[in-house]
């Protein structure tokens, strides 16, 4: 919404500035976005007088000008305006004016060897005309000295404001004034439209043709016929203003209803009568049915959209635009006057629809005073006519106004209930008669009327808005939340959120960056990652590869790591905790954690190094980092299955499944070459993914205490085996045969070397083993210690079919 | 006993002369070995008168002690160096550049940290982290909100949607981390203190939006709870999250469909070559939408207005880490640009809270 300061003081009686305006407008809500001085771009010119102007005596179309423009003493200007007399009022710009019509600062110069010290202008330079023929000649009574701007009346400051959806009332000069004079800025003085009768009777018939059902669409619509009248440019003050705040004036017919519209926030519509054929019928548009409107677009209607018609077809599309056909221009003698109330939900959805955003849309889907209907039409009418001259008829009126708005009682302890501040009974009162409401006189309790133009008020916290907002919001004063309850402040965290918390700094700490990337991916990506669901689709993506909610982590972090790989940062490590989406309900939303290593960033370290260059990345770090995850978050890492082969975007021979039980809690491996390729992602890469709301929540315990720590005094014993067991053996499995030898004794077993090749059969490797013993009562005799590796050897055997390696 | 005299000098230079173990063994064999010096001078006591014996015996031995005593100084000698030569041979050099350790080479990226900077402070102030999903109905979305139905007001926000299901139910992405506020004051009853921070998506994209970025809001329902208050809770919040000893805090009447009254809040600060500064400065800064929650609201939510009532806030939590931590771009923080997150990110162990 914007508007003059000029355009303001019609409305309100004060001697602010312009600054406490705006301060006061920011204040009570209507929040001040710019505020543009016009008057900027014409500084330095003033009116001037050419005390006289003889012939350049080296050049026979320019002339030397004495030019009193106020100062001590006059200046000397080289002029080529062929209007250029003496005793002329022109405008003159010194030395020093930056010109906007040219794009230049103007300098002290010498034409032809005549100084010049200024320049009498044209319209053209101070871009207000296109006029640049000649220099602008001002009557003879123009005050020297003056700045121009003030003198043409071109100093009227703009206010925009960024006017909130809930103040309609607000979308006119009128109803801002109201709200400032409230605030105790001065005095409103718009003037109430006298009411006007009319000697004629309106010639066109107007009908409302909806169901009982669809009556809301169109509660009512006024219509009055001005004849005989001629159109022509609208006044120039009207002019001005409306080009002030950015609109194009076109005639007076026109120029009125966009004026009405922003002074009064009361959009109107004019039809020329002479294109009307026969009634007008107000009804929702029958499909098929088009409209070429006012932009000279041509648009398709529906039946959900309001139209105006005549017998030759819709005219106009109610509360939104006009059409092409019956539109004012300068040939209208005859024009039909429209005042009408609108359903704001319809013509709000016809607007969407429509693609329309006009300055009536806007006014009507928020909702216009239903009281100023009448009054709207009757001012208009007066406009018109002092401007075009013309017999106006009586209002030709379907529908019934109904303006009634909320009434209800209003404690006055609502306003420190809710927001802490004392505004005195009498006080509040006061603000809420100045801004129009009705107000009991009651001493506790006071029956509240709202005003006919605030259609977003209609209960008690709508009205300690209205007064604290003008009161001022600066008198809440700051008072301690005092602590909840008592007893002890439960965890502010949920178990999930907490696994979230420690996941993230773990996988920091293995030397991942963490990430954020969008939740949406290709639809392509979905698919590939298991995803793709109808359901996860937008329907309104912003880009096509942001299609689809993402079903995993991973292929927003493989392309991000693709992305480093590309700028020269192929060694990237990453991760990302969030959200993945298995479906569109509630519990279709998972939190996972994943991560992906490129090139050689390895856990320990990354590219070469002179104490071991780093080798490319490998299924056992992306192990290593979803291990060091689980151990963070405190899952019983001891109970985890690692099964061979993950999802299908893995290398089938290079990733396993994570489960607990039946339980699959994520993956890890190296990826499949087909899914980099289908990413365009060079490997290598590997990764994992966890999902951190699939592991069971830890068993309550009654204590933190740990469990009996046993010392034992009797040094353990270590022995080694290899065993050759056939290739596809997994090691987990031997450990496991071993382990089971004996569980008292054997307190340890680990893997130290894994090896094929020469001295192994084919189709075998051998694994190496290191076995703890811990002796718990006496030291080991070296028969009992064989004892003990002749049963591994056996459990070794049975199990996995292992045999020493000879 | 000149003999004796010269006997020990001859031994006992020959042990400082010593240049090894070898020589020293050497020295020591021609001194007290068998055949050595002293035991060949031992062996002529025994022709000696018994008064000649109990000199010279003294004597010799006396000898054998001092030799005996060089023997062990110059061995110590030798072994500090051949110490000292071992060690010098196995000098390094220190500057050779070491591997990072890799918790302090991982990096949590700055929406996280300032995430959890948030919830640290509003956990000391006795609220808990509600959560919810980002896939919502539009019913949690806006109308329990008291957007109505075709109100201007739910186009303020730019919505993604789902299609159709089969009962005809359009899902949308999350606006705002508002539905949480609504889906906890369904489950809970007041008294309520929540924060509900995470990501909402609206369709915008420029250097100031993205669709996807980052809320957190606050959620007090009890009986007593006024803007007053929220003005303690929005100073003591700023406070310490800017970590200045004081902030200026500016209330603007404004309208949000969730709040009556509503209020956008301004800071104070002082902005100077890119940097701001708060607490300080007469400049204001819009950083946060606020009010006491729509009795509307409150209602659709099984709490009555008249018994209850409380406020809500709402700020963008990547708005907050570029106003700390001086991040000018929000595209950049979705970028995953391994220069950005090393250069604005937090090693593991910077835990707010922890300080």
């Amino acid at each position: 919404m914007k508007f003059t300061l000029g355009w303001l003081k019609d409305h309100l009686d004060t001697t602010a500035s312009l600054g406490e305006i705006a301060a006061t407008l920011t204040r009570v809500g209507l929040e001040v976005e710019r505020i543009g001085d016009p008057a900027a771009k014409l500084k330095g010119f003033v009116v001037a007088r050419v005390l006289d102007a003889k012939p350049h005596p080296n050049a026979d179309r320019l002339r030397v000008c004495v030019v009193d423009f106020g100062a001590a003493a006059p200046a000397q200007v080289v002029c080529g305006a062929p209007n250029a007399r003496s005793g002329m009022t022109g405008v003159f710009s010194p030395a020093g004016t930056f010109i906007p019509g040219k794009g230049i600062t103007l300098a002290k110069g010498v034409i032809r060897g005549v100084e010049s010290e200024g320049m009498l202008c044209s319209g053209a330079e101070l871009e207000i005309s296109d006029d640049h023929d000649g220099i602008l000649d001002l009557p003879a009574d123009a005050p020297v000295g003056m700045a121009y701007a003030a003198y043409a009346g071109l100093d009227d400051p703009t206010i925009e404001i960024n006017l909130t959806p809930n103040r309609p009332d607000a979308a006119g000069v009128a109803g801002i004034a109201r709200d400032l004079a409230a605030a105790g800025l001065g005095t409103l003085k718009t003037k109430d439209a006298a009411a006007l009768a009319g000697a004629i009777p309106c010639p066109t018939p107007v009908k409302l043709d909806f169901t009982a059902a669809d009556a809301r669409l169109c509660p009512a619509f006024a219509l009055r016929l001005v004849r005989g009248l001629r159109n022509g440019p609208s006044p120039e003050w009207m002019r001005r203003r409306l080009t002030a705040i950015g609109m194009r004036p076109i005639n007076a017919l026109v120029d009125v209803t966009n004026y009405l519209t922003f002074d009064r926030g009361r959009p109107l519509h004019v039809f020329d009568a002479a294109k009307v054929k026969g009634a007008l019928v107000v009804r929702r548009a029958a499909a098929g049915e088009t409209l070429l409107c006012l932009d000279g677009k041509e648009r398709a209607l529906d039946p959900s959209i309001v139209v105006i018609a005549d017998d030759a077809g819709v005219e106009s599309i109610a509360g939104v635009m006009g059409g092409e056909r019956t539109g004012c221009d300068e040939g209208t003698t005859d024009v039909l006057i429209e005042s009408a109330l609108w359903d704001p939900l319809s013509i709000a959805q016809a607007g969407r629809k429509l693609g329309i955003v006009t300055d009536a849309r806007y006014r009507f889907e928020r909702g216009v005073d239903p009281a100023f209907c009448l009054p709207g039409l009757d001012l208009a009418t007066r406009l018109v006519i002092s401007t075009c001259g013309g017999e106006h008829s009586r209002v030709e009126l379907a529908g019934a106004i109904d303006a009634t708005r909320a009434a209800f009682p209003f404690p006055w302890s609502e306003t420190r209930r809710l927001t802490g501040v004392d505004v005195p009974a009498d006080e509040a009162r006061d603000i809420l008669r100045r801004l129009g409401f009705g107000v009991g006189d009651g001493e506790e309790t006071a029956l509240v009327t709202v005003p006919t133009w605030r259609p977003d008020v209609a209960a008690k916290a709508d009205v300690v808005e209205e007064i604290v907002r003008i009161a001022g919001l600066d008198r809440v004063t700051s008072r301690p939340l005092p602590r909840p309850g008592q007893g002890p402040i439960a965890s502010p965290l949920t178990l999930l959120q907490k696994r979230v918390r420690a996941a993230r700094r773990a996988l920091a700490a293995q030397g991942l960056d963490e990430a954020v990337t969008w939740s949406f991916v290709s639809a392509d990506r979905a698919r590939a990652f298991g995803g793709g669901k109808p359901e996860l689709a937008l329907a309104n993506p912003i880009a096509a590869e942001l299609s689809d909610m993402r079903p995993s982590l991973a292929p927003g972090l493989i392309a991000a790591a693709g992305r480093n790989a590309s700028r020269g940062f192929g060694d990237v490590a990453l991760f990302e905790i969030g959200q993945t989406f298995e479906r569109a309900d509630d519990g279709g939303q998972r939190t996972a954690a994943a991560a992906v290593r490129r090139g050689t960033a390895k856990r320990f370290g990354a590219g070469r190094h002179w104490d071991g260059a780093a080798g490319p990345v490998d299924a056992f770090d992306a192990k290593g980092d979803a291990l060091a995850l689980l151990e963070a978050i405190g899952a019983p890492v001891a109970g985890l299955q690692i099964v061979a082969g993950g999802p299908d975007f893995l290398h089938p021979g290079r990733s396993a499944k994570l489960q607990f039980g039946p339980t699959t809690i994520g993956w890890f491996g190296e990826f499949h070459p087909a899914t980099l390729d289908a990413l365009d992602v060079k490997g290598p890469l590997v990764g994992f993914e966890i999902l951190l709301d699939a592991l069971a929540p830890p068993k309550a315990k009654p204590t933190r205490a740990r469990g009996k720590f046993e010392k034992s005094e009797l040094m353990p014993v270590e022995r080694d085996f290899a065993f050759v067991v056939p290739r596809d053996v997994k090691a987990a499995d031997l450990l496991k045969a071993v382990r089971a030898a004996d569980r008292a004794l054997i307190a340890d077993a680990g893997l130290f070397d894994v090896y094929e090749g020469a001295g192994v059969p084919d189709g075998h490797k051998s694994l190496a083993v290191n076995v703890t013993l811990q002796p718990r009562e006496k030291t080991l005799t070296d028969s009992e210690i064989d004892a003990v590796g002749a049963k591994i050897v056996a459990e070794a055997a049975k199990r996995v079919g292992a045999t020493l390696r000879g | 006993m000149d003999d004796l005299a010269s006997l020990e000098a001859r031994s006992l230079a020959a042990i400082a002369a010593a240049g090894d173990e070898g020589a020293l063994e050497q020295a020591r064999l021609d001194a007290l070995g068998k055949k050595g010096a002293v035991s060949a001078a031992l062996a002529t006591l025994g022709k000696m008168a018994p008064d000649e014996r109990r000199a010279a015996g003294a004597a010799i031995n006396a000898v054998k002690d001092r030799v005996t005593e060089a023997l062990a100084a110059r061995k110590g000698e030798l072994k500090s160096a051949a110490l000292s030569a071992r060690l010098a041979r196995e000098t390094i050099d220190v500057t050779l550049p070491v591997r990072p350790s890799p918790a302090e080479a991982g990096r949590v990226h700055p929406i996280a940290q300032v995430t959890d900077e948030i919830v640290s402070i509003f956990a000391d102030m006795g609220f808990s982290v509600a959560e919810g999903p980002d896939v919502e109905t539009d019913d949690y979305n806006f109308t329990k909100l008291n957007f109505p139905v075709g109100h201007p007001a739910r186009e303020m926000q730019d919505t993604f949607f789902f299609a159709p299901d089969a009962k005809g139910e359009r899902k949308l992405l999350r606006t705002h981390t508002s539905p949480v506020q609504v889906r906890t004051m369904l489950a809970k009853k007041p008294p309520i203190r929540v924060i509900c921070p995470g990501r909402v998506y609206r369709s915008d994209w420029d250097e100031t939006h993205t669709p996807m970025f980052h809320q957190v809001e606050g959620l007090v329902v009890d009986s007593s709870a006024n803007l007053g208050n929220l003005k303690w809770t929005l100073e003591e919040f700023l406070k310490a999250f800017f970590e200045t000893p004081k902030v200026g805090l500016r209330f603007r009447p404004s309208f949000f469909p969730f709040t009556e009254p509503s209020v956008e809040v301004d800071v104070q600060c002082r902005r100077s070559g890119g940097e701001i500064r708060f607490g300080e400065g007469d400049d204001w800064l819009e950083i946060l939408g606020s009010g006491m929650v729509h009795p509307n609201v409150l209602r659709n939510c099984g709490i009555d207005p008249d018994v209850h009532q409380g406020f809500a806030f709402g700020m963008g939590i990547d708005r907050l880490a570029m106003l700390k931590y001086g991040a000018p771009d929000l595209r950049d923080f979705f970028e995953a640009d391994v220069r950005w997150l090393r250069h604005f990110g937090f090693r593991a162990l910077d835990v707010p809270g922890g300080e």
